[in-house]
């Protein structure tokens, strides 16, 4: 048993993430005290709950370009309710961000359920839409902080036993998603559509539904981290987010998702999403210049690929998704 | 686009179909251009000014530079967003040659073979170990301008050799920029490939059925290597005309230019799962996208919203076959 756990995937990667942990704390002990520790999984929290996202949607071969833009623009149209009408309750203001998300998402996954487009031109074409309509939306001015309610800011960093409600909620997505991955039929049906489109068809499960339902949670997902985003910087403004679809993707192929679908835990996506936070909060620790981050993912992206590559070499051919395969189910 | 779902014809009548499909998608391409043309002229006294338009080539010809050997890697079943990654670092080696006082076209020369570089990189990696291309090219999109931050941080170089602007500011003829004149060449060259030779046919054999083609004895592997260095090396021309053009390097430069390439490749009719596209496709939707946003530009229309309409450009491309087929399916069934 505890063999088998040190040579999974998410062993390894468990034990690279401590040995850098613990490896940057023999420079600078304060890294590995309790509280910088609860910081690390705090700031990380936005990165684990997109990469969970981002998980249901490469599980079923597909993948979700527009998270960022989506994060942008759900976090403007909830900054700028909270600035014109501060009075509203903020339960309020989160399911209207969870709302938004989820409406961005469905029109992903409707062109992809619908229409079998392949999903990385949707979503590279609403990844530009999404920011163009951020732009148009606040006319390119920012909501600060204080055009912002208190409690719109202080919500996420309302600590519970001495760790801030953003933590908190990163935890209960993983439970969550542990859970729906592992006993639901609703989680499980995301392996087999992405596994094997054809014998998922032929029992009964309607894989361009499961797609829908993919870039439905990752855009509701989203939409959260929207609000929890802007709400955690106390700015909202167009660039918000640029480019951290990237570190998204990156999390999960970290943490063992494999792009050609069907192969992928909740686990190994949070040890990776964790591997890109500590990292990020290392390299200033050990003097390196935080321009190095970007080349460092890079490379730890290409590593990681590799490394997948060589485990499951007979899985690694389709680009993008198998287009005989909804040929066939079409034509049935 | 829409010839790969009409998979239960015979052999024979497919190819006139595939034919016939892709004629009318070029057609279509023309009747819009020129429309653009009849509005743009309609809406704006300036747009036929010559020296306009020919100002107007400049916003897209090094993106159509790499648009042609992107049609060929997307033929291929192969893709590459790194694209504007590699113009980044192409551009930053370029310009610490610069520095250091060498000749104009030595820096020429490491910018195109700092992309040649790259893109065998990408290529080796997708080869090599056998991984789908997407994965390989986020992560050098990454690292590729991540070593671009590395070496610059948040500096810009400025000191490029006297003679340097000429690449991407000066005219070969009258209105005719080198950019457009190169854009023009490379045309030509890259149509002689795809559609004259067979490496070109090789091409869409391999995106049509890449196992097959591995049997009938196409070095499939070695092909898609040439192409990603292709790629690369088209990267690099492009980055040496943006640099002159801008006369300045800095590592944030061409952010975003992969959209709107591959917008520019899936607009001209090449479908994205492989096997098919035209050349002369591409070149008629690089002139469409550029007259679009020159005449937007025209109306003052601010950049960001640009790329919202090129956004929705790309997806109405893809899903509008998609529906038309639809359509036609529904219609034979109620007959």
């Amino acid at each position: 048993m505890l063999k088998r756990l040190i040579y999974s995937r998410e062993g390894v990667l468990s034990i690279i993430v401590l040995a850098m942990f613990f490896g940057v704390g023999v420079i600078s002990p304060d890294f590995i005290s309790l509280s910088n520790s609860v910081s690390i999984f705090n700031d990380t929290s936005i990165l684990i709950m997109l990469a969970l996202g981002q998980m249901l949607v490469i599980l079923t071969r597909c993948i979700d370009l527009s998270v960022a833009a989506n994060v942008a623009f759900t976090g403007m149209f909830v900054a700028m309710v909270n600035q014109y009408f501060p009075e509203l309750h903020m339960s309020l203001l989160i399911f209207l961000s969870l709302f938004i998300g989820a409406l961005l998402g469905a029109i992903n996954g409707l062109f992809v359920w619908l229409l079998k487009v392949p999903s990385i031109v949707i979503t590279l074409g609403t990844m530009s839409i999404y920011r163009g309509a951020t732009f148009l939306l606040s006319d390119g001015a920012w909501v600060n902080s204080h055009q912002m309610s208190e409690s719109f800011i202080g919500l996420p960093r309302y600590e519970i036993l001495s760790m801030p409600v953003l933590g908190w909620m990163a935890i209960a997505a993983i439970i969550l998603f542990f859970w729906a991955m592992k006993f639901s039929v609703w989680g499980r049906n995301f392996y087999s559509a992405g596994g094997n489109p054809m014998a998922a068809f032929y029992s009964g499960v309607n894989v361009g539904k499961v797609q829908f339902y993919a870039f439905l949670v990752s855009g509701t997902l989203s939409g959260l981290c929207g609000y929890l985003w802007v709400s955690r910087f106390a700015v909202a403004y167009v660039d918000v987010a640029n480019g951290f679809e990237l570190q998204v993707i990156a999390a999960c192929v970290i943490g063992g998702v494999s792009i050609v679908g069907g192969l992928g835990t909740v686990v190994g996506c949070v040890i990776g999403a964790l591997f890109i936070g500590v990292v990020n909060n290392a390299l200033p620790i050990i003097g390196v210049s935080p321009f190095w981050q970007m080349a460092i993912s890079g490379l730890v992206i290409i590593i990681a690929v590799i490394a997948n590559a060589t485990s499951d070499k007979d899985k690694a051919r389709i680009i993008l998704r198998n287009p005989n395969a909804n040929d066939e189910i079409r034509a049935n | 686009m829409d010839t790969t779902i009409k998979k239960s014809a015979t052999p024979d009548s497919m190819f006139t179909s595939k034919l016939q499909g892709l004629l009318r998608w070029e057609s279509f391409l023309v009747l819009i251009v020129f429309l653009v043309c009849v509005m743009n002229s309609y809406l704006s006294p300036y747009f036929l000014d010559p020296w306009n338009l020919s100002d107007a080539t400049f916003n897209f010809t090094e993106k159509a530079l790499i648009a042609l050997p992107m049609a060929m890697l997307i033929i291929a079943k192969e893709i590459d967003i790194s694209v504007a990654a590699i113009i980044s670092l192409s551009s930053t080696l370029m310009g610490l040659v610069a520095q250091m006082g060498a000749p104009v076209y030595v820096v020429a020369f490491v910018g195109v073979l700092a992309g040649a570089a790259c893109g065998l990189f990408n290529g080796v990696l997708v080869t090599r170990f056998k991984i789908p291309s997407i994965v390989v090219t986020i992560g050098t999109m990454s690292l590729f301008r991540g070593i671009s931050y590395i070496l610059l941080g948040d500096q810009v170089v400025r000191d490029y050799p006297d003679g340097f602007e000429f690449f991407g500011q000066g005219y070969v003829y009258w209105v005719f920029s080198f950019e457009l004149v190169l854009f023009a060449f490379f045309a030509l060259v890259f149509y002689w490939l795809l559609h004259r030779t067979t490496f070109g046919r090789y091409t869409y054999a391999i995106g049509n059925n890449p196992t097959a083609s591995y049997y009938s004895g196409i070095k499939v592997d070695k092909h898609r290597l040439i192409l990603f260095t292709l790629v690369g090396v088209m990267s690099g021309v492009a980055s040496v005309l943006l640099t002159s053009r801008l006369g300045s390097t800095r590592p944030s430069i061409a952010m975003g230019w992969e959209l709107s390439i591959i917008t520019m490749v899936v607009l001209g009719g090449v479908s994205i799962l492989g096997g098919s596209g035209t050349i002369a496709g591409v070149v008629l939707a690089v002139i469409l996208m550029g007259l679009v946003t020159f005449g937007m530009g025209l109306l003052n229309i601010p950049g960001i919203v640009m790329t919202i309409i090129v956004g929705v450009m790309l997806i109405t491309v893809v899903s509008l076959p998609v529906l038309i087929t639809l359509y036609k399916n529904k219609k034979a069934k109620a007959l």
